[in-house]
């Protein structure tokens, strides 16, 4: 976070006028730096937002295997809302989504702070809590599917030690197996929201915290009223890109469950990969993906509108 | 924040117990799951199916190690995530040099050398960072075939590269807006020109932040699957696309042993730069992950 400096305030540097002052030497230094740009811009309309046009219009027509441009208007879209994988997926998204957050936030933020009381091996924890985020969701998913392997995992090892009656066989039961995503998913990324919260934490200053000693509160309650509020971005951020996890969610369902049992696992990216790539789709597939794409900015726009504002206010 | 506890009281002694207590079980929770994987990829077959999870190897192997590495199953074939391995090398290693170095070049431009409409570009290209890729799956399939590189490794380099240069630009551009203006107008007024520039001043301080930015594109791309699957054909797959075939190859006795070490030796590159350069990787983390 230390790095990057809000855009707003050191935008305008006067010394920037000095580009305009030293053009002397010709037309071609003034615009090199446009030339630079230029292909990384003309990538990102091509590729960015040509294709996310392009998967639009591929949404408003009827392609099976192969894209071919029948169009017929929102038709894809409607049978999407009619399809029941698809409303598995979403549900799936819901559950998944409100989880993963939720669970990543309470224990990111309870680890930083527990880390916080100046604790010996801090660094090391610290490396251990935060090492899954380093691996890929497909090593994470490999893993889990063989710790959670009823018969020779996690419920047959604590049979073993005498609790004959142990069940923990979620992953092959399609009610329960969308929360083996949640425990594998949290394993993953509930380290980093505890560095996220621990550089919040060391930003906070110490006087406000004494002084709130000084009136005699007490721990839990200076945690609570007095530093939580002062992390309130680092929530939000934290929620924003754990949010954006939980949509992209992909490899760690082809991994981990394969989206089964049957389709109980699905989400809207393996119900797009799926429907898009082998099940000769392409229609639906790319209407799922416009769905998953108004999602991702039905939360990323408030962020950025909240973000610009508290700027604007300091 | 650190001050708050006092050590005296038995309570208070009582509470520091506790709260190493739960770190520690929290420690485990993080570090047992890779403990087992190590363990169960040295253990032979017969002892997997009569221990536990937690039972210690009596008689390690490095038999599945070397059988994952050469010898397993990855759908149709059976060489192992070897070759895979060196494929995704073959993918990161260009994908990450060229993304870095586009991405440094974008920053310098975007903070030093400020033009009308600088920003609105540079918001333009950030948007790149939150899209989820399913939104270009399809036209970068039919893209690639017109281009004539589907399903190879030139392919794969180029897609990461174009979806890589939205992260590698805003690490470079929240760096270089913290790099003062003074040198470089000095040196605009002394003539140098735009590459000269940045050759001479900003390279020379931008250590720390090409490390972050070549250890996300890393540990990015060396986890990719999405890509991996959707545009590679069986030689040019990545390591992370070969392991899930090999997990999910279902001809004869299920081989936990050899999925374990194949796991492990898709995980290591990572796990590696994690454990060297571990501060950076969570300097990217954090700053390539939102903020503008």
């Amino acid at each position: 976070m230390r790095d990057s400096l809000p855009m707003k305030n050191t935008s305008a540097t006067p010394l920037g006028a000095g580009a305009k002052r030293s053009t002397p030497s010709g037309g071609l230094q003034a615009w090199l730096p446009r030339l630079v740009l230029a292909p990384s811009v003309a990538i990102s309309l091509f590729f960015v937002y040509g294709f996310m046009l392009w998967t639009f219009v591929l949404s408003l027509t009827s392609s099976r295997m192969l894209p071919s441009y029948d169009f017929v208007g929102f038709g894809q879209y409607a049978r999407l809302m009619t399809n029941e994988r698809w409303w598995v997926a979403s549900t799936n998204l819901m559950i998944f989504g409100v989880l993963f957050v939720l669970v990543c936030l309470v224990i990111g933020s309870l680890l930083a702070i527990l880390l916080d009381q100046k604790i010996r091996q801090e660094g090391a924890l610290r490396t251990i809590y935060l090492y899954p985020m380093a691996l890929s969701f497909i090593v994470t998913g490999v893993v889990w599917k063989w710790l959670l392997n009823p018969q020779l995992g996690i419920q047959a090892m604590v049979q073993s030690w005498g609790f004959e009656s142990f069940r923990f066989d979620w992953i092959t039961d399609p009610d329960m197996a969308i929360y083996t995503l949640v425990i594998a998913a949290v394993w993953q990324a509930s380290g980093f929201v505890m560095a996220l919260f621990l550089a919040g934490l060391r930003g906070i200053d110490d006087s406000i915290v004494k002084a709130a000693q000084l009136d005699g509160a007490s721990l839990p309650r200076i945690y609570w009223r007095v530093v939580m509020p002062c992390l309130r971005p680092v929530v939000f951020s934290a929620v924003m890109i754990l949010a954006h996890i939980a949509i992209k969610s992909f490899d760690l369902v082809v991994a981990l469950t394969g989206g089964g049992p049957g389709y109980a696992t699905d989400l809207p990216a393996t119900f797009m990969y799926a429907h898009a790539f082998t099940r000769a789709q392409i229609g639906l597939g790319s209407a799922s993906a416009m769905l998953m794409l108004g999602g991702v900015l039905a939360i990323l726009i408030p962020y950025l509108y909240s973000e610009l504002r508290s700027r604007k206010h300091g | 924040m650190a001050n708050v506890i006092r050590r005296q009281t038995p309570a208070a002694r009582l509470g520091r117990g506790l709260l190493y207590g739960v770190l520690i079980l929290a420690a485990l929770f993080y570090i047992l799951p890779l403990v087992v994987m190590l363990m169960t990829s040295v253990k032979p077959l017969s002892e997997i199916s009569a221990g536990s999870l937690l039972s210690l190897p009596q008689s390690p192997t490095l038999a599945p190690w070397t059988k994952a590495w050469g010898e397993a199953c990855t759908g149709m074939r059976c060489d192992g995530v070897g070759g895979y391995f060196w494929n995704s090398f073959a993918i990161v290693i260009p994908a990450v040099l060229i993304s870095t170095t586009i991405g440094a070049l974008n920053g310098y431009a975007l903070t030093k050398w400020r033009f009308k409409g600088s920003e609105l570009v540079f918001a333009l290209m950030l948007f790149g960072c939150f899209i989820p890729f399913q939104v270009v799956l399809l036209p970068m399939a039919q893209t690639l075939g017109w281009l004539g590189i589907s399903s190879s490794r030139a392919g794969l380099i180029l897609v990461h590269v174009v979806f890589g240069i939205a992260f590698t630009t805003l690490f470079f551009r929240n760096f270089y807006v913290g790099i003062p203006n003074e040198l470089v107008s000095a040196a605009k007024l002394d003539g140098a020109g735009f590459f000269r520039i940045f050759w001479r001043i900003l390279l020379p301080v931008s250590a720390p932040i090409i490390v972050v930015s070549v250890i996300w594109q890393f540990t990015q791309i060396w986890n990719d699957f999405l890509f991996g699957v959707a545009f590679s054909a069986h030689n040019t797959q990545p390591v992370t696309v070969a392991l899930n075939n090999l997990v999910n190859t279902s001809t004869g006795v299920r081989e936990y042993n050899v999925d374990m070490a194949a796991a492990m030796i898709a995980a290591l590159p990572t796990l590696v730069v994690y454990v060297l350069a571990g501060k950076y990787f969570v300097r990217g983390l954090t700053a390539g992950s939102v903020k503008g």
